[in-house]
């Protein structure tokens, strides 16, 4: 294994979220910040418990994995895309290092920088809200398992991107509706019984819950069933990234 | 002697069903300065990416050093360092963390004394620190040469490395590239500057629509396919040639002041002194006389025009 080349990647792409810290990790920062200010100190003052969970500490499971979805895609679709646009993807290919090891490196890098965003929004959090991790082992698994998933999927999209404009499409358009309509700021126990059969059709459902289950101990899904999903949805995009290597789709002419 | 980069019967034929490259054959020897000339969409930069692993040969074998490049990559991607023709650079990095970068990828461990020495050769290193935005084309250029060095290549691919440059750093780059002969590592270079490879290389390869249609040494390719010429400033306009001097290949400019006398580079040339006595014969005296030999771009030319 090129451990040297892994390394090469990874730091390089960390380096750039040192080298934009306002954009990487304080601006999602303050945008979470400002939720909790008006959905869980305004609004949530005057709403009733849910699974009797305060309102404004159930939706910080939520809050984590919104930012932890859409950073997570972010930050590995600019990661890959950025080289593809500048043209120093020529480097890349023409280096000794097998697709594994550029996955390890670009992806690894972009589920560390999710990681370390998601637990500074956690302790952020604790300044607006009390709240307490029941299941802490738990909590990493499905934050870690997330942000693997998420960056692997944003990668397909910076290697399938050929513009700025689908770079934001897929994140815009179906990640952030999917995300705010997967109970990120409800229970899916509290819509009419239809709709809760529709939106388990929502793959982010899962992943919202069994997190929030990994807080405080309640979930509407079965954490197994969580957990497999969360597990079907990392197989898939697994699975995605190797076509792409094995046809060089995107990357090779 | 075992080359060191062999093309067998490579063939590149892209998704739109254009063919690039038509059974390239095509063998480097360790150690030559390679140059690789063709018109532009010769093929040039396809050949030169297959070879390092960008672009996916549709068929065909190529091996580096002995290592196949699609079975054995890894062996046969870290022999070779590529400078591509556009200046693609990370722009926000520092020219320092972008050197080191580039020696990781081939899984080098970091050598700061190599990459200081890399830098200084390339008068970089009084601009490790700026980011490489702010440099000049010149200096990204150099940069770009510094990335390639960076892993210490046996095998160097320079794709275009003047366009855009200066007389003064083509000519260090000139320097630079015999140096790194000397050193051992072979060059392939492809160039518009036919001047460059007529400067540098042993050995010319001439790509023309996908296809290699010559491979020679260059001194065996100047002597062989080019042509010298006398060109005599006559005292009195000639109407035409003397019948008798019709076996010499002679030619007549329109206002008869001109007599041009075409010959090849080859073997001794005591035809010239033939030529003399049997004008001074037919009393034809010449007041001035200039001779010319053509260039490797006469030769490029010629070749390629040939063919079209």
């Amino acid at each position: 294994m090129n451990i040297h080349a892994i390394r090469a990647i990874y730091l390089f792409e960390l380096a750039r979220t040192w080298r934009t810290i306002m954009q990487s990790i304080a601006s999602p920062v303050i945008s979470t910040s400002l939720y909790f200010v008006v959905f869980g100190s305004a609004i949530g003052s005057r709403m009733t418990e849910i699974d009797g969970i305060s309102y404004g500490a159930f939706i910080v499971p939520g809050l984590i994995m919104l930012a932890l979805m859409t950073e997570s895609i972010f930050n590995a679709s600019f990661g890959i895309y950025m080289p593809k646009f500048s043209g120093t993807i020529y480097e890349i290919l023409s280096a000794p290092i097998s697709y594994v090891e550029i996955v390890i490196g670009y992806v690894g890098a972009a589920a560390t920088k999710s990681i370390i965003l998601g637990l500074l929004i956690l302790a952020t959090a604790q300044f607006f809200v009390s709240f307490e991790v029941e299941h802490p082992l738990w909590m990493l698994t499905f934050l870690t398992l997330t942000a693997i998933t998420f960056s692997l999927f944003g990668f397909i999209i910076g290697v399938w991107a050929d513009g700025f404009e689908k770079l934001q499409v897929i994140p815009m358009m179906i990640i952030t509706p999917l995300t705010f309509l997967g109970g990120s700021f409800y229970s899916i126990s509290m819509l009419p019984p239809l709709w809760q059969k529709i939106t388990l059709l929502n793959p982010v459902v899962y992943l919202i819950d069994g997190f929030r289950w990994s807080f405080y101990s309640t979930s509407n899904i079965n954490l197994i069933v969580s957990l497999g999903m969360t597990l079907t949805f990392l197989a898939i995009c697994i699975a995605i990234v190797w076509w792409i290597f094995r046809t060089g789709y995107g990357l090779k002419n | 002697m075992q080359p060191v980069i062999s093309v067998k019967d490579l063939t590149k034929t892209y998704a739109s069903g254009f063919v690039a490259l038509k059974d390239i054959n095509l063998q480097i020897q360790r150690g030559e300065i390679f140059a690789l000339l063709g018109p532009n969409g010769a093929g040039k930069t396809t050949l030169i990416n297959i070879i390092c692993g960008i672009v996916n040969p549709t068929h065909g074998r190529v091996t580096a050093d002995g290592h196949d490049i699609i079975t054995d990559y890894r062996a046969a991607r870290s022999r070779i360092g590529l400078v591509p023709q556009e200046l693609s650079t990370d722009s926000f990095e520092t020219v320092l963390s972008a050197v080191k970068f580039s020696r990781g990828l081939f899984g080098k461990a970091p050598n700061q004394t190599y990459i200081e020495k890399i830098l200084c050769d390339l008068s970089l290193w009084d601009k490790r620190n700026d980011k490489i935005m702010t440099l000049s084309g010149g200096m990204k250029r150099r940069v770009m040469i510094a990335k390639a060095l960076s892993h210490e290549p046996q095998i160097l691919f320079l794709d275009e490395p003047s366009a855009g440059v200066d007389v003064e750093l083509r000519h260090d780059m000139w320097e630079m590239v015999r140096g790194l002969r000397t050193s051992g590592v072979t060059i392939i270079l492809t160039t518009h500057y036919i001047e460059e490879a007529e400067e540098m290389a042993d050995r010319i390869g001439i790509i023309h629509k996908g296809e290699i249609i010559l491979v020679e040494d260059k001194a065996k390719l100047m002597d062989k396919l080019g042509k010298r010429q006398l060109t005599l400033h006559l005292q009195s306009p000639l109407e035409r040639i003397p019948v008798d001097l019709t076996q010499y290949p002679l030619e007549l400019s329109v206002d008869g002041s001109q007599l041009t006398y075409t010959f090849s580079t080859r073997g001794e040339q005591t035809e010239i002194s033939d030529l003399f006595q049997r004008l001074a014969q037919h009393g034809i005296g010449f007041k001035d006389l200039e001779s010319s030999q053509s260039s490797l771009e006469d030769i490029f030319v010629n070749l390629v025009s040939e063919r079209v």
